[in-house]
């Protein structure tokens, strides 16, 4: 449904007062999503993942510049197609309630969202009302305001707001920040279930725990570049690629809770070559000359030299 | 040895107790977890064991004594949101000095770059903005440290690196560390003793 | 010189002549150096009392609080421009009126901002930070509070420029403002007024247009210099 490849965003900006420069926060970013599969694209914070999401929504700032290919259902995606798909046939769960009109009643909210789809105003309540009933919301949410909605109650009105536009592709950015183990649990099977019907969505998420409960397969991101394509049972069967991904892996307080120590490199310092030499254990010297492709390797895309086939 | 001794709170004199009648002990070089679901106080009872706010009944008090009102507070806590701890326009310098100027030890272990020091908030990320909030705090004058959900929002890397050097400084410094976190294997990883918020005042389980 | 009287506008003389030969042009630059003048000094001075009531008005809070923000509500419901008037009458007129009236009055709008900003900070999270790390409550204003505060007093002082000049004009084409001796801009259109019937134009639109010019320039200014004191938005 969705192939990206070889994104690149960069920004220009005012340093100090009045001189620009230019900085490349994503490099070669290759990504792919099928209908019916739930992608859970895993990294960092600053790596580059919630500008994936704006860039396919076309909401990136006038200052970036986008350079590669995003091909949706078959085409290219340009700004104005973006515009165009957008609320209708790609969506956007959105991370908190904060993201709502706080002035306005909930069930107006999703209602016009519904409309801006496309659907008549009486459609789009039927809709509404349809998709609250379908995730056990009570009858009268909707006429609530945001900030009368409980912690779980609004998960639920935030995953209806894409549900009712019928999108075909659902981009969930950090759906679960710092929520209780039950909240993630309930939130994240909501979004299994939009995949089963057939969408396909992308979870963003720095929480690969929550990724891996629901993921088919997970997309590592690094210092704004895709390091590694793996499937979700890859993570407990021992079959990662990168060395990123592995020291991820081994840092969770469920394995060994150990870091690799140093920073993700910041967009105006990238490496001439590989972005995680300077911390990655099986450096040498052609890591630093240029920068890996990503190539197949045992059923799974990886950026590195050194990975086994 | 920290204490919170049958700790009661309110938002005013009309709203529900949050925090009713909890009590518990965290000894120096201890680690202590707390662990609730939301709504339980969890927050509320950290900013009361670091004088952020009054408790309507019940004290606080390190051996015996309450909580200083000026100076320097021995009980440091450290917010789940960065963003919200540090002064918008201040460059990171600004920043560090602002407790006492951390040992250049714990910022490397924490992963600072010298290269942030010239950098504003909205330049680092999260995880780059938390490593700068808790560097603050890591000297000689703090005994006892809450730390409220600390690395709740950051990946599972930048957490293991901020606890490494967390713990390293407690154990070396015999510093009594209160652990609020929802994830049950951190804690589990991380404390001596955990504490469940959700079964009364003062259960505790291992 | 008198040859070259009530001259339209020319390569020799820009902005023409007007009916004692003098060039409108250079008149006109005088008047606004002149009315810049005049409108800096009140402004500056109002600036500073805005300054001063809104900071104390978010820091102490309480009762000081709620009486300043009933005078500035006050001052918003009476109608600007006869303030403005009486207030310079009452003093007697002259550059002196115009700088005590145009001070007196425009005071208000920074003074909610300043507040609003004071308010803000006094009660954000790192403000309880610092005094938990031991910092006394003049260290916090001096470090956490000023930084803050100050590009909204410069951004608003910039601001406040155009309207005081603005004002000045309008009180010396009335004439309580300057004395109808000085060249203010406010002069030059009074006098100007006299000529329209006789087709002299330019007399009033040249230094009415440079007028408008400079304080657009005023405005661009401090919306720019908004822009590029917060390092948020300073970036792209």
């Amino acid at each position: 449904m969705l192939s990206i490849s070889n994104l690149g965003i960069t920004f220009t900006q005012y340093d100090q007062g009045l001189r620009r420069k230019q900085l490349t926060v994503i490099t070669d970013l290759d990504l792919d999503v099928q209908a019916g599969e739930v992608v859970a694209v895993v990294g960092a914070s600053g790596s580059g993942k919630s500008l994936l999401a704006h860039a396919l929504l076309g909401i990136l700032p006038e200052n970036a510049a986008i350079s590669g290919t995003m091909n949706f259902q078959g085409e290219t995606l340009t700004l104005e197609r973006c515009r165009s798909l957008r609320g209708r046939t790609i969506a956007l769960i959105p991370q908190s309630i904060g993201y709502l009109d706080p002035l306005m009643r909930v069930g107006s909210q999703v209602q016009r969202v519904a409309q801006l789809a496309g659907c008549s105003k009486a459609e789009a309540k039927a809709s509404a009302n349809r998709t609250f009933a379908r995730y056990d919301l009570p009858e009268d949410v909707g006429d609530r305001y945001p900030f009368q909605l409980s912690g779980g109650m609004a998960r639920r009105v935030l995953v209806s707001t894409a549900v009712v536009t019928q999108a075909q592709l659902v981009i969930a950015d950090e759906p679960t920040p710092g929520l209780h183990p039950d909240v993630v649990k309930e939130t994240l099977s909501h979004l299994r279930e939009l995949a089963t019907e057939g969408r396909g969505v992308i979870l963003i998420t720095h929480d690969i725990e929550a990724a891996l409960q629901i993921a088919d397969r997970v997309a590592v991101f690094y210092a704004g570049t895709t390091v590694e394509i793996a499937a979700a049972q890859d993570f407990s069967s021992d079959n990662l690629r990168h060395p990123y991904t592995q020291a991820l892996w081994r840092s969770l307080p469920q394995n060994e809770f150990v870091p690799v120590p140093g920073n993700q490199p910041s967009p105006e310092q990238l490496p001439t070559g590989c972005l995680f030499s300077d911390r990655c254990s099986w450096v040498s010297e052609i890591c630093n000359a240029e920068r890996p492709q990503l190539r197949k390797v045992r059923e799974g895309w990886v950026r590195c030299v050194h990975a086994e086939g | 040895m920290l204490k919170g001794n049958n700790l009661w709170f309110r938002y005013g004199n009309r709203q529900p107790w949050v925090v009713e009648d909890r009590s518990l002990v965290v000894a120096p070089g201890e680690v202590l977890g707390l662990i609730a679901p939301s709504g339980y106080g969890k927050t509320t009872l950290g900013k009361l064991l670091a004088g952020y706010l009054l408790p309507a009944k019940g004290t606080v008090t390190i051996e015996g004594r309450s909580l200083p009102k000026k100076g320097y507070c021995p009980v440091q806590l450290v917010f789940q949101n960065p963003e919200l701890s540090v002064n918008s326009r201040w460059r990171v310098r600004q920043l560090l000095q602002e407790g006492c100027p951390p040992d250049p030890a714990y910022l490397e272990a924490l992963g600072i770059h010298p290269g942030w020091l010239s950098r504003y908030p909205h330049e680092l990320s999260g995880g780059e903005l938390q490593r700068i909030a808790i560097a603050r705090i890591l000297n000689p004058s703090t005994q006892y440290l809450i730390a409220d959900e600390m690395t709740a929002m950051l990946d599972a890397n930048t957490q293991a690196l901020i606890w490494q050097a967390v713990l390293s400084f407690t154990a070396k410094q015999q510093v009594g560390l209160v652990a609020i976190s929802h994830d049950a294997s951190l804690l589990q990883k991380l404390c001596d003793r955990t504490l469940m918020l959700a079964d009364g005042p003062s259960s505790t389980a291992l | 010189m008198l040859t070259e009287r009530n001259q339209p506008p020319s390569w020799m003389h820009p902005f023409g002549t007007d009916w004692l030969g003098r060039d409108m042009l250079r008149r006109s630059l005088q008047g606004l150096s002149l009315s810049l003048r005049v409108g800096l000094l009140a402004a500056s001075v109002s600036a500073l009392i805005g300054t001063g009531l809104g900071l104390v008005a978010g820091t102490v809070g309480g009762w000081v609080d709620a009486v300043i923000i009933w005078i500035i509500d006050v001052f918003f419901s009476l109608p600007h421009l006869v303030l403005l008037i009486l207030i310079a009458f009452a003093v007697g007129g002259g550059t002196k009126g115009v700088i005590i009236a145009v001070a007196l009055t425009h005071w208000t709008s920074l003074a909610r901002v300043i507040r609003a900003e004071a308010l803000q900070v006094s009660s954000a999270d790192y403000v309880q930070l610092s005094r938990r790390l031991g910092k006394p409550s003049l260290w916090i204003a001096r470090h956490h509070m000023v930084p803050h505060i100050m590009p909204q007093l410069l951004v608003g002082l910039i601001l406040l420029f155009p309207h005081a000049i603005l004002h000045e004009a309008a009180l010396s084409f009335i004439g309580i403002g300057l004395s109808p001796h000085l060249p203010a801009i406010g002069i030059i259109l009074a006098e100007s007024m006299r000529h329209l019937s006789t087709g002299y134009w330019w007399l009033g639109v040249m230094p009415g247009v440079l007028l408008l010019l400079s304080v657009k320039a005023f405005d661009w200014l401090g919306e720019n210099v908004r822009s590029l004191l917060d390092p948020k938005t300073s970036q792209g």
